[in-house]
C-alpha cells in the first residue's frame, strides 16, 4: 500500500470508489455532451463530474483528491466557464442578437446538431462541476480548520 | 385543487419554521422546505390533464405534453436556491466559529 | 434594431467584468481595479446615452437570441428604466472610484470588485428585463451577491447581519417567486407586457388579489418597508462602506420599489386599493423609521435607519397614482440615491481615518478633514431638505401632491419629519463635524484622493440636483419616467408596437 492509501476510508470503500468513480465521471460526460438531445444537459452533467469529486475526496482524504483537481484549478474552471458561456452569448451578436444560435442547427437526434446549445452545455458543465466542488471544499476545510484550532 | 393547497402548506410549514424556531439549521431547513413547498406549486401549474413528460424524441408526436416551461423555470429557481442555501449554511458555519452555538437567541451582538 | 443593440451591454459588461477580474485579477496586480474602473465608466456613458436614444427613438425593445417577446425573452428601455439605468450606473461609478482607495484595507480585493459586479448586472437587469421570471433570476442574482457582500468582513456582527439579511431576503423571493407562479397560472405567459394584456382581459379576480399580496410581502422585503424592515438597520451598516451605499443608495430601489412601480402600475394595474395600501406604508415606514433614526448613535445606524424612512416618502410620491406625486416620488428615488450613497461614503471616509463609527467619541472632525465636512454638510442639508439643494424640490413636489390629492394627513405627516430629518442630521454635524477637536483625533489626515473625488462629484449632483425640474431636462428625463408609469397598462401596447418595428 502507498502512502496516499493511509487516510480516508476502509479498504472496501477505497476499492469500490477505485473502481467507480472513472465510470461516474464519464457518466457525467455522456450526460453533457448528449444533452441537447436527450434528457440531462450541463447543470445535471456538472453535478455528477463534481460528485465523482467529491466521493474521491470522502474516500481517500482530501490530499488524493487535491492533487487531481486543486482548488485554484476548480476556482480557474468556474471563472472560465462564466466566461465561456459570455463568450458564446456575445459572439451572437455576430448574426445581429445577444445569445443568437448562431451556428448551424443540423438535423435533430444527431450528436453533433442544435448550434451552440452543446457548447454551452459545456461550459455550464465545467462551472457547475467547479463551482459545487470548491462550494463542498470550502464548505468542508471551514470545518476542519475550525476543528484544528480546538 | 387540494393538491395545490397542500403544495401551500407545505410553503407555510416552511415559514412557521423560519418565524418560531431558534436554532439557525432548524430556520435553514426552513428555509428549504419553504422553497420546495413554492417550487412543487411552480411545477403543478404545468400539469394538463392525461399529459406525458415533455420529451421529445424521435417516434413521439407532441401532443398531450404537460407544459415545459415550468420545469425550465423551476430548475433555474432550484439552482438559485441551492446558491442561496451554500452560501447561508457558509454563514451559518462562520457563526458557529465565532459564537460556539447554534442558538439565535444567544447570538445578539446587534439590538433591534 | 440598430440603437437597441446597447442594451444587452447593461447586463454584459458588468458579468464580463466580474468574470474577467475573478479569472486574471490575482495572477496581475491593479488589473482589478482598472477592469472595474473602465466597466464602471463604461456603463455610466451607456446609461446616460440610453437617455439620449429613448428620446430620439422612443422605446427600445431587444429580442434575446432572436426569439420575439411573448415567447422569448424582452429586454426593454423605456423611459422609466432609463431613469433608473442612469441612477444606478451613476452610483455605481462613484462607488467603484471611491472603492480603489477604500478597499485597500481588505485582503480580497478581486473578490470584492467580482461580487460588486454581480450585483451591479443582477441590477441592470432587473431594470432593462421585460420577462417576469427573468426578473426573479436578476433579482436573486443581486441579492445573493449582496448577502455576501454584507459579510465580507466575516467579523461576529458582520455574519449575524449577513444571516439575518439572508433569512429575510430568501424569505421574500420566495414570496415573489410564488406570485410569480399564481400569475403564470393565471395569465400563462411571462412577458410582462403580455401578462399585461391578459389581465386587462381576463380582469382581476381573487387570484390577482393573491398574487398582489405576495407581491408586497416580497418587494416589500426587498425596500425595507415597515413591517418588514428589520433586516436593513443590520445589514447595511455592518457592510464596508462602498457597499452600504450600494445597498442603501440604489440596491432596495432598483429590486424593491422600481419591481413595485413597474408590476403594480404596468403589469397589473394600478386600483385605488393598492394605491391607497402603498401610501399608508409609505407614510408607515417614514414615520417610524425617522422617530427610530433620531436615538442613534452609531452613524452608519442612523444613516440606515433614516434610508428606510427616506424610502416611505417614494412610495407615498408614488403611491399618490397622480402625475405630480410619481414625478415628485421619483426625483426622490434619485435624490435619495445620490445624497444616501454620498452619506455612507463620508460615514466610511470617517471610519477609514478614525476607526470608530460611535458619533458621541467624533467631534470636530471638520477641521481636520475638510473635504469629508464639505460633503457631508451638503449632503445632509440635501436630505433635510434646505431649500437650495435637491433633496428640499423632491419633498416640496411630494407635499404639495399630496396636499392637491386631498391627502392633508399624509401631507402633514411628510412635512413633520422632515423637520425630524433636520434634527437628525443637526445631531450628526454637530457631532461628527463641527464643535472641539477631540485630543485623540489630532494626528488623522484627509482621506486619499480617489474617495475625495468621488464624494466631491457626489456633493456637486447634489447641489446642482434641482436643475432636473427646469423644462427641458425635466421633459427629457423625469417626465418621461413618470410618464410611463402613469399610463398603466397601455405599456402592453407600447412595447409591442416596439417589437413590432
Amino acid at each position: 500500500m502507498s502512502r496516499e492509501h493511509e487516510k480516508g476510508m476502509s479498504l472496501i470503500v477505497k476499492t469500490i470508489t477505485r473502481l467507480t468513480v472513472g465510470l461516474i465521471l464519464l457518466y457525467g460526460i455522456y450526460i453533457v455532451s448528449h444533452g441537447h438531445v436527450s434528457p440531462g444537459g450541463g447543470f445535471a452533467g456538472g453535478v455528477i463530474i463534481a460528485l465523482s469529486f467529491i466521493h474521491l475526496m470522502l474516500a481517500y482524504g482530501k490530499e488524493v483528491a487535491f492533487k487531481r483537481l486543486s482548488r485554484t484549478v476548480a476556482s480557474f474552471f468556474e471563472s472560465l466557464g462564466a466566461i465561456m458561456f459570455l463568450v458564446i452569448a456575445i459572439l451572437g451578436f455576430t448574426g445581429g442578437y445577444f445569445f443568437l444560435n448562431f451556428i448551424a442547427k443540423g438535423e435533430p437526434f444527431k450528436l453533433f446538431s442544435a448550434g451552440i446549445i452543446p457548447l454551452c452545455n459545456i461550459a455550464i458543465c465545467l462551472k457547475v462541476g467547479a463551482g459545487l466542488f470548491g462550494i463542498f471544499v470550502a464548505l468542508v476545510l471551514l470545518k476542519l480548520e475550525s476543528g484544528e484550532k480546538k | 385543487m387540494s393538491i395545490y393547497m397542500l403544495c401551500l402548506v407545505l410553503f407555510a410549514c416552511g415559514l412557521y419554521c423560519i418565524l418560531r424556531k431558534r436554532n439557525i439549521i432548524k430556520i435553514i431547513i426552513g428555509i428549504i422546505i419553504a422553497e420546495y413547498g413554492a417550487h412543487l406549486f411552480f411545477i403543478l401549474t404545468a400539469y394538463r390533464m392525461q399529459g406525458r413528460s415533455p420529451i421529445y424524441s424521435v417516434e413521439a408526436d407532441i401532443k398531450n405534453m404537460v407544459d415545459p416551461l415550468p420545469h425550465a423555470l423551476v430548475l433555474t429557481a432550484i439552482v438559485i436556491g441551492l446558491a442561496t442555501t451554500a452560501l447561508i449554511i457558509a454563514i451559518a458555519m462562520r457563526i458557529y466559529e465565532k459564537y460556539g452555538t447554534f442558538d439565535i437567541t444567544k447570538i445578539k451582538e446587534l439590538r433591534g | 434594431m440598430g440603437a437597441s443593440n446597447i442594451i444587452p451591454l447593461f447586463v454584459v459588461i458588468p458579468l464580463a467584468g466580474a468574470f474577467l477580474i475573478s479569472l486574471l485579477g490575482k495572477k496581475i496586480k491593479g488589473l482589478a481595479d482598472i477592469i472595474g474602473v473602465i466597466s464602471g465608466l463604461s456603463l455610466c456613458v451607456l446609461s446616460f446615452y440610453a437617455v439620449r436614444l429613448y428620446n430620439i427613438h422612443g422605446v427600445l425593445t431587444y429580442s434575446v437570441g432572436a426569439w420575439m417577446p411573448p415567447i422569448g425573452i424582452g429586454m426593454i428601455i423605456d423611459g422609466l428604466s432609463a431613469f433608473m439605468l442612469v441612477t444606478v450606473n451613476l452610483v455605481a461609478f462613484c462607488v467603484v472610484v471611491y472603492s480603489l482607495n477604500y478597499m485597500e484595507k481588505y485582503t480580497a480585493k478581486g473578490k470584492f470588485y467580482t461580487l460588486f459586479f454581480l450585483m451591479l448586472s443582477g441590477m441592470n437587469g432587473v431594470i432593462i428585463t421585460g420577462d417576469m421570471f427573468n426578473l426573479f433570476v436578476f433579482l436573486e442574482i443581486a441579492a445573493v451577491a449582496s448577502y455576501a457582500l454584507v459579510a465580507f468582513g466575516t467579523e461576529k456582527h458582520e455574519l449575524e447581519a449577513a444571516f439575518k439579511y439572508a433569512v429575510m431576503g430568501t424569505m421574500g423571493s420566495l414570496f415573489v417567486l410564488l406570485g410569480i407562479a399564481f400569475l403564470y397560472g393565471y395569465t400563462s405567459t411571462l412577458n410582462m407586457a403580455d401578462m399585461g394584456a391578459v389581465i386587462s382581459r381576463k380582469g382581476t379576480g381573487n387570484i390577482v388579489l393573491m398574487v398582489i399580496i405576495l407581491f408586497l410581502m416580497g418587494f416589500g422585503l426587498k425596500a425595507a418597508l415597515v413591517p418588514f424592515h428589520a433586516w436593513l438597520p443590520d445589514a447595511h451598516p455592518s457592510a464596508p462602506a462602498p457597499i452600504s451605499a450600494m445597498l442603501s443608495g440604489v440596491l432596495i430601489k432598483a429590486l424593491g420599489v422600481y419591481a413595485l412601480c413597474r408590476i403594480f402600475y404596468n403589469v397589473i394595474g394600478v386600483s385605488p386599493l393598492i394605491s391607497s395600501i402603498l401610501m399608508f406604508m409609505g407614510t408607515l415606514s417614514m414615520v417610524v423609521a425617522g422617530l427610530l433614526a433620531i436615538g442613534q448613535w452609531d452613524y452608519k445606524r442612523l444613516l440606515a435607519y433614516s434610508s428606510i424612512s427616506q424610502i416611505g416618502y417614494i412610495i407615498l410620491g408614488v403611491g399618490l397614482g397622480t402625475p405630480l406625486g410619481i414625478l415628485g416620488g421619483l426625483f426622490h428615488l434619485f435624490n435619495h440615491s445620490i445624497f444616501k450613497s454620498l452619506l455612507f461614503l463620508n460615514s466610511g471616509a470617517v471610519e477609514y481615518t478614525t476607526g470608530t463609527r460611535d458619533l458621541q467619541q467624533m467631534g470636530g472632525l471638520a477641521h481636520k478633514m475638510p473635504v469629508t465636512g464639505a460633503t457631508g454638510l451638503i449632503g445632509s442639508m440635501s436630505i433635510a431638505g434646505i431649500p437650495p439643494f435637491s433633496g428640499f424640490w423632491s419633498k416640496l413636489i411630494i407635499i404639495i401632491a399630496a396636499v392637491e390629492a386631498q391627502k392633508f394627513a399624509y401631507a402633514f405627516w411628510a412635512a413633520l419629519i422632515s423637520i425630524l430629518t433636520l434634527a437628525m442630521y443637526v445631531k450628526v454635524l454637530k457631532y461628527a463635524f463641527l464643535g472641539n477637536l477631540a485630543e485623540k483625533w489630532k494626528q488623522i489626515k484627509e482621506v486619499p484622493i480617489f474617495m475625495k473625488l468621488s464624494m466631491s462629484t457626489l456633493a456637486i449632483i447634489c447641489m446642482v440636483g434641482g436643475v432636473l425640474l427646469f423644462a427641458n431636462i425635466n421633459d427629457v428625463f423625469l417626465n418621461r419616467a413618470s410618464e410611463n408609469l402613469l399610463q398603466g397598462r397601455k405599456y402592453a401596447v407600447m412595447v409591442f408596437k416596439g417589437i413590432r418595428q
